[in-house]
């Protein structure tokens, strides 16, 4: 059940160069079904800026009424966002979209997880669940260079972690699937999240039936009305099919959608 | 005060409803509140074929507005008389149904079809759509061709027909009189201006259709001096709208001369923006028990 909800800043960290983690607290964590799905936050009290701004849920504690946002602060709102202090009641819409649906994953099998930049922190809550499963999890981040890195410690607790960077300034040089490659990493399913290109590059070479990736695109509503946010299926990729990043995803099963 | 407000085709119980595009056809705001609280739906526009719409990025976020270019993506009428339209008729709530097209017979087609249907109360006939290539806006911009077209979409319709206007136009009233001329029922202004934005940083412009339109609280100073300008030369219903937020954006449309208000873009920023807009409108109303709409129309601007 979609809800908007004041809630509360219970704290705010600048875990890396402009990417920020928020905790908030209020009813909307006991809601949340899934890792993967999102809120959409206003980001000011006032008429503008006018749209909310889309972000990931990163983790969430139900029980204590809390869950983290992760977001790099790059325009107007997101700016905004990062000047909230503890003790700030903010405006949040959610929980949104479909998360990650793990239950096709036995316990034993091996899920490689795979992030890049700011769409690492969905993939967290999805780590901790495939865990909690008994799933044996890798994962492998992609980063710009060692400023803009973060989870690596949080990841490295629930399995093997790897990194990249473009730079080489920490981890091996290059792309994730230099990684995947150089490492011969080996599962049952792959997860991700990140840029298009690195997810272009996971489905055409790495992806399998069971797993997921998660989108990332500008939208309007966030709940599926305005259709800003719409993709091209694979089966009718020049034609009027289509799924709805907000409502249909952002997660989908690998080769669903046409990722352009 | 009463908020009943009783248009053609369109008995409403408070003077507000969602404006087309931005409400879809209604099921993913049931899920937030009851739809019964709606004065009347404006429901997303229906093309003769389905269409997939524009590329995206389909909004960019402008200074208290955005820009949209979805390009009118709709099942189509086969898909909106099968698929959506039968869903509403549970409701106690008029659906005003969106009519778009390219050429003169596709709208024909559509109203038809859609007045047929017997699930639309009235139809919206869309002249003034800024995102698609051919057709619309060139019908909203032209007096003779929408007249022409308000005349051929009148004969195939047997519920009324509100004409959509176009603020990209030099005088709007020249437009206003034409489909009076022509037959309309009612009017509703306005659609969004035509705008675009362009990323200095690539250079490139925000939307994948480079231009779109624009609409938001950064509108309503135009879309209110259209309402007022329109209502000094007809006395058709009209429904205004531009960049309503809040109760008071309300009112000020209907001193402006409008008889019933949509609203857009607030829902896209607050899916519980209608709600509540028409609690406040309500607690309003029972503070005022004698004043009536009537007195606030126009008569309510003081020079």
């Amino acid at each position: 059940m979609i809800q908007k909800e004041w809630m509360s800043v219970i704290s705010i960290d600048e875990i890396a160069a402009s990417i920020f983690e928020v905790v908030l607290e209020g009813d909307m964590p006991e809601r949340i079904q899934a890792p993967g799905q999102f809120v959409h936050v206003k980001t000011s009290p006032h008429v503008a800026p006018l749209l909310r701004r889309p972000v990931s849920i990163s983790e969430h504690w139900p029980k204590e009424r809390r869950m983290a946002l992760v977001f790099r602060a790059e325009g107007e709102g997101t700016s905004r966002m990062a000047a909230w202090r503890a003790g700030d009641e903010v405006d949040v819409l959610g929980p949104l979209g479909n998360g990650f649906d793990t239950s096709d994953m036995a316990e034993g099998e091996k899920a490689l997880i795979v992030g890049g930049g700011v769409g690492v922190p969905p993939l967290l809550g999805l780590a901790k669940q495939l865990v909690i499963q008994g799933v044996q999890i890798q994962t492998v981040l992609g980063f710009a260079d060692a400023s803009s890195a973060f989870f690596q410690e949080r990841f490295s607790s629930l399995g093997d972690c790897f990194v990249s960077t473009i730079d080489g300034s920490i981890g091996d040089t290059g792309f994730v699937t230099d990684v995947i490659d150089r490492r011969n990493l080996s599962y049952d399913a792959i997860f991700a999240c990140g840029p298009l290109p690195m997810l272009r590059a996971l489905d055409s070479s790495y992806a399998t039936t069971k797993g997921k990736l998660s989108l990332e695109e500008r939208m309007g509503c966030g709940i599926g009305a305005c259709f800003a946010c719409v993709c091209h299926t694979t089966d009718d990729p020049d034609g009027t099919g289509y799924r709805k990043v907000c409502s249909d995803g952002p997660v989908f099963p690998w080769g669903e959608v046409v990722l352009s | 005060m009463k908020l009943h407000v009783s248009l053609p085709g369109l008995e409403m119980k408070n003077p507000v409803m969602p404006a087309s595009g931005c409400f879809g056809f209604g099921k993913e705001f049931a899920q937030l509140y009851d739809l019964n609280n709606l004065g009347a739906i404006a429901i997303k526009a229906t093309t003769e074929e389905a269409r997939f719409g524009n590329e995206t990025p389909r909004v960019a976020e402008t200074e208290a507005g955005m820009l949209n270019a979805i390009g009118l993506q709709n099942p189509g009428l086969k898909g909106v008389t099968e698929q959506e339209l039968p869903w509403l008729q549970q409701l106690d709530t008029p659906v005003l149904a969106n009519v778009a097209g390219t050429k003169m017979e596709d709208y024909e087609a559509v109203a038809a079809g859609l007045s047929e249907s017997g699930m639309a109360a009235a139809l919206e006939l869309n002249i003034s759509c800024p995102n698609v290539k051919e057709g619309g806006i060139t019908f909203g911009t032209d007096p003779k061709l929408a007249a022409e077209l308000t005349k051929r979409v009148k004969h195939v319709s047997d519920v009324p027909v509100y004409v959509k206007l176009s603020p990209n136009v030099t005088d709007i009233t020249e437009i206003a009189r034409a489909v009076e001329q022509a037959g309309a029922d009612g009017l509703s202004l306005i659609n969004t201006l035509s705008g675009m934005k362009i990323d200095p940083r690539t250079r490139k412009p925000l939307l994948a259709n480079e231009i779109g339109g624009l609409s938001g609280p950064a509108i309503k100073p135009v879309a209110i001096r259209m309402v007022y300008q329109v209502r000094q030369v007809t006395d058709l219903p009209i429904i205004g709208m531009g960049g309503i937020m809040g109760m008071e954006d309300v009112l000020e449309f209907m001193m402006a001369g409008a008889d019933a208000v949509a609203v857009g873009t607030a829902n896209i920023s607050n899916p519980f923006a209608c709600p509540e807009i028409i609690q406040e409108l309500t607690d309003w109303a029972n503070a005022e028990p004698a004043a009536d709409w009537a007195g606030w129309k126009q008569g309510g601007v003081k020079a």
